[in-house]
Formats: structure tokens, sequence, C-alpha cells
């Protein structure tokens, strides 16, 4: 686990992109992998996969309940499907086929949801995923994995077809900065520590981590400690990093591109709260519906920038007592 | 018991298994007896007759699988299940009973050897035709059952699953609606009427086969029928009676989801002895 001060950000893709490439790599690898896709296979780049092994490639249509019981189905013959389509469509229309046909008898599918957050951009409101970690929680028995680029995308996609159980993966549209080298490593349900702090703790996930270590450099700059996690697994949860950052930092942000009233700031709270108590505040989306707009406009608006964690990393530690 | 192709032992056993549902319902006090009666001849013929199976290995990957996707009619294939020794026949009285494996719905986590958690209504043809396409990538003979009831296919989802099949030619997929007419607020007709059903399911390119669902040597052939259609995924609508069996159970909705009282129970153990 590499543990740096200064950390180097350096332009990458979406980490939708990298899912299917992680698709592609599986579909040799694994003959058992298959994938279904709900009309936006160019979209979620599944369609790479489809153009590789058409027989392993199910285009359902805009179906998604249906896309979601068959991927069941499937798992229980023995194959490891990935049923994908965008977070917002998988999760709020598949919920229930999810809940009955995959959580409840725990088959062994992956659901994959991209073009999740509000930094989709221009499509707007109707588009944008903002409770797909809290409805991907709620499913019993799920793992769910938000990773921050597309080196721990493609790790952890690979990571999740080896899992054994139903999973969640949430991925987004817009382009995210390299965070990792190609030799780091990913374990589900183990955070990863991006940068040593004593005076508080930036937990982050998704496209949060990169505005989180940018934070950090920000409040380095005034002198103040901040130590990085990126909770790329929001469930399981990595109790113990949450419970040591809470312990040796006593402050402690939660950022994510997600309502915080059901995200990752919610399930750190409990662990917090479970543990050692610290003060905490949460970047996130405040109870709204996003609009259109270009990702960096969004972004802005809504608050979910370097400058905004770094600002309620301020307001935590003035809460100390 | 001993699988049969005999028509009169097929009728023996659903009589018995039409018993273990009245005992099964009256003891746990509440379920659904209307649907697991209308049922019955069509669950016994599956499996005592037509289903690829072994009790003994029960994982077996060459299996025929089946749903239950109107998974509220548990009763009947919990019976069936135990009188084929998938699951224990003496505890088949603890039906909906705290600790029981026996749950108000089917639920895998209990019962290793069903194929499927069902109780939504509309998921399990879904399900079926993910069992059908692996079975296909395998080039295993696996035919994949499913049992919907009438009322279940006003699900969304089914109509979902029904274009996909059609359009993939599943046809190692064979669909049974279960269709007694009536629904937990009353006659289907009344409540979202399925006519015209037959062109319904044709529409969606299904291979459909009417049959007497109570008929069992018409049910046979169906299922010969469904197994020898190539191309097209096959449904076979059987028209049947609800609470089939029991003269004040027959047809009338009030039996869809109320449990007999003990003296009710011993008028239908008479009717069925």
């Amino acid at each position: 686990m590499a543990t740096k001060t200064k950390y180097e950000l350096k332009p990458g893709g979406a980490t939708r992109e990298a899912f299917g490439k992680a698709l592609v790599e599986l579909g040799a690898s694994n003959p058992e992998v298959v994938v279904l896709d709900a009309d936006l296979s160019k979209s979620t780049y599944t369609h790479d996969f489809g153009k590789k092994y058409p027989d392993r490639f199910f285009e359902c249509g805009i179906a998604e309940a249906n896309m979601v019981a068959i991927g069941a189905g499937l798992a229980s013959s023995g194959k490891i499907p990935f049923v994908s389509s965008f977070s917002v469509f998988l999760l709020n229309k598949g919920f229930e086929q999810f809940r009955v046909t995959a959580a409840l008898p725990h088959i062994n599918l992956k659901a994959v949801g991209t073009h999740s957050g509000i930094s989709i951009g221009e499509d707007g409101p109707s588009q944008m995923s903002i409770e797909d970690l809290g409805l991907a929680c709620s499913l019993v028995g799920f793992a769910v994995l938000c990773p921050a680029d597309e080196v721990s995308m493609m790790k952890l996609v690979k990571a999740a077809a080896a899992y054994n159980g139903p999973l969640f993966i949430r991925a987004g549209r817009a382009k995210a900065s390299i965070i990792y080298g190609p030799d780091q490593e990913f374990t589900i349900g183990k955070s990863i520590e991006l940068m040593e702090g004593t005076g508080v703790t930036l937990i982050a996930t998704g496209l949060l981590v990169a505005e989180s270590i940018k934070a950090a450099e920000l409040l380095e700059a005034e002198g103040i400690s901040a130590r990085v996690i990126d909770m790329h697994t929001i469930k399981p949860l990595d109790r113990d990093a949450i419970a040591r950052a809470a312990k040796e930092t006593g402050a402690i942000v939660v950022a994510e591109e997600h309502l915080v009233d059901s995200g990752l700031g919610v399930r750190v709270a409990q662990v917090v709260a479970e543990t050692h108590p610290a003060v905490m505040e949460f970047v996130g989306v405040q109870n709204t519906y996003a609009e259109s707009g270009s990702p960096d406009q969004l972004l802005d608006k809504y608050g979910l920038r370097a400058r905004n964690v770094a600002d309620a990393a301020k307001r935590a530690i003035a809460r100390k007592s | 018991m001993l699988k049969t192709s005999a028509p009169a032992d097929l009728a023996a056993i659903a009589k018995q298994m039409r018993r273990e549902v009245i005992e099964m319902i009256t003891e746990a006090k509440s379920g659904h007896p209307g649907g697991s009666l209308s049922a019955t001849d069509i669950l016994v013929t599956l499996w005592f007759d037509v289903m690829r199976q072994d009790p003994a290995n029960p994982k077996w990957k060459d299996r025929d699988r089946f749903i239950l996707s109107k998974g509220h009619c548990c009763p009947i294939l919990y019976a069936i299940m135990a009188e084929l020794g998938y699951c224990p026949k003496d505890k088949l009285n603890t039906l909906r009973k705290l600790g029981s494996i026996y749950q108000g719905h089917p639920d895998v986590r209990f019962i290793p050897a069903l194929e499927a958690t069902t109780g939504s209504l509309g998921e399990g043809l879904s399900l079926a035709i993910g069992m059908g396409l692996a079975a296909r990538l395998d080039g295993s003979p696996s035919r994949a059952y499913v049992m919907l009831g009438d009322g279940e296919i006003q699900e969304g989802q089914i109509w979902e699953a029904a274009m996909f099949a059609g359009k993939n030619a599943v046809d190692n997929v064979c669909a049974i609606v279960d269709h007694n007419g009536i629904q937990l607020d009353g006659f289907v007709k009344d409540i979202l009427d399925l006519d015209p059903l037959v062109d319904k399911w044709r529409s969606f390119c299904w291979h459909t086969i009417e049959v007497n669902g109570h008929d069992i040597l018409a049910v046979q052939d169906a299922f010969a029928e469904a197994a020898a259609t190539k191309g097209k995924p096959s449904v076979i609508l059987a028209r049947t009676v609800k609470g089939k069996g029991v003269s004040f159970m027959e047809n009338n909705p009030k039996f869809h989801g109320t449990a007999p009282t003990r003296e009710e129970a011993d008028k239908a153990l008479q009717e069925l002895a």
C-alpha cells in the first residue's frame, strides 16, 4: 500500500471504458462469463465484449427487469453474468428483481451501472443516478463497489468475476483522473490509504477520490495534515480503516457523488458512532436533483470539488473538542 | 414413489397430492389452496412423468429445471418434491411455521433442491429463460419449465420476457399458464382481462398449446408437443378449475388465499378419498 504525501494525478479515461476493457479480457480468460445489456451497450462499453463473444452476449432491449432476472437464471445455472445499463435504470427498474432473484438466494450475479452520479452532464436529472449506492447497499449480501479510476475499475471488475456472490459496481461517464499505478492491488472490502495525515481524514469514493487528493494538497498549504482514503468498496465496509481514522485524526469528511441521505457517508457515520465517535462532515448531493450542464459546471454548482472537501475538513476540525 | 407414465397412476398420485395440500394448508391456518389444486394435475404429470431428474442428485447439471413462478402455490410443489424424495415428507405439516424449511413462498435457502426463490409475481419466466440460455451455451439437453398464474401474467415483466424468448427462439423453455380464471380480488376477466390470450402469446412468437389442465393424457401430449417444437419457445395454456377436486372450493375466489377450517378440511379429504 503506497502512502504518499504528494500525489500525481494523470489524465485518464472514464471508468465505464475500463469496465468494457476488463470484460473483453475476462471473456478470453473465463468461458463462463456472459454479458447482458439493455440497449445501451455502446454507452456502457459492453458492445466490445458482444463483438468478440457474440454467443455470450445477450441484448435484452429496453427491458431492465427482465434482463436482471435472466441474469439470475444464468447465474443459477453456473454462468458468471454481468448485467449492465445506466445505474439509474439498472437499479431503479431492476431493484425488485435484484432483491428476489439475486439477493434472497445469494446468486452469483454481477451488476454494473454506468453513467452514475451527476457528472453525466447534459442528459439531465432523470438520467442521473444519485441513489444507486443506497439501493445496492440495501440488497442483503450484495457487495457494492465504486472504483475511482480506470486502473481500479479494471482490477475490481476482474475481482468481481472471481468473487462468489452478488455484487454491484458503480461506473461513471466522465473522464476520471488516473490515481493508481499499474501494479496497485485491490481487494474487495479493503480500502486504500492514499495519503498519510493526522488532523483530519477524507474518505472518498469514485470521482471524489481525486478531488479529495487535491483537497488534501489545499489543506497542506494551510498547514493541515489530511489523510486520504479511497473507499472503493462501499459494502462490506472497511471498518478497521474507518475506526483507525476516527481514533487517530478525530475528524472525518466523507465525499461522494451521491445523495448524502443514503450513500457512503451515512454508512461511515454508523461505523464511527459504533467505534470511536468523531466529528464528521458530508460532501455530496444535498436532497436535490441536479440539472443539465457540462460535467464540470455541475460538479462546481453542486459542491463536489476539492475546495468543497477542503472547506468541509476545516469545518470538521473547528468542531473538534 | 416411482415415476410413471400411466395416466391412471398419475391421477392416483394427484389425488394423494391434493390431500397433502389440504392437510398442509389446514395445519398452517393460512395459504393458497385454490391455485395449488388447479395446478396439481399438470405438476404431477410434469414431475412424475416428464422431467429429466434424479432426486438422489438434485444438482445434476443436465437435469430439467422447474420454476414455480406463482410461488404462493408452493404447497403442491412441496408435496410433490417430498414425495419424490427431495425434501422430508414428515415435515410437510410444518408449512409456514417458524423454523420450517417449508416457507410461505419457495426459498432456495431452505430447500436447495428448489431452482428459484419466487413469490414476487412476474419473475419466473425470465429466470427460466436464463436457465434455458445457459443450457444452450453448454450444449445441454436440459429444459426449463416454468408455471405462471393467469393473474400473474398481468405483470409487465412477463411480456418483456415473452418478447425476449420469442425473438431469441429459446426453444428449451416451456411455460405453463395455469388458467384458472381467478385471482385474489376476484375473476381475472373482471380485474384485467387477458383475452385474447392465445393471440397474445402467438404474437410474441411463441408456439401455443391449449389443453384441459385436468386431462392427464392431454397434458402429457402437450408436454411432448412442446419438447418437439424447435425454433420457438412453447407455452401450454392450460384451462383449469381453481380449487379442483374439492366441490366447495371449485371456482370459489374465497379459496384463492384462505385456509380451510378443520371441518372444511375433513369434508375436502372425504371428497378426495
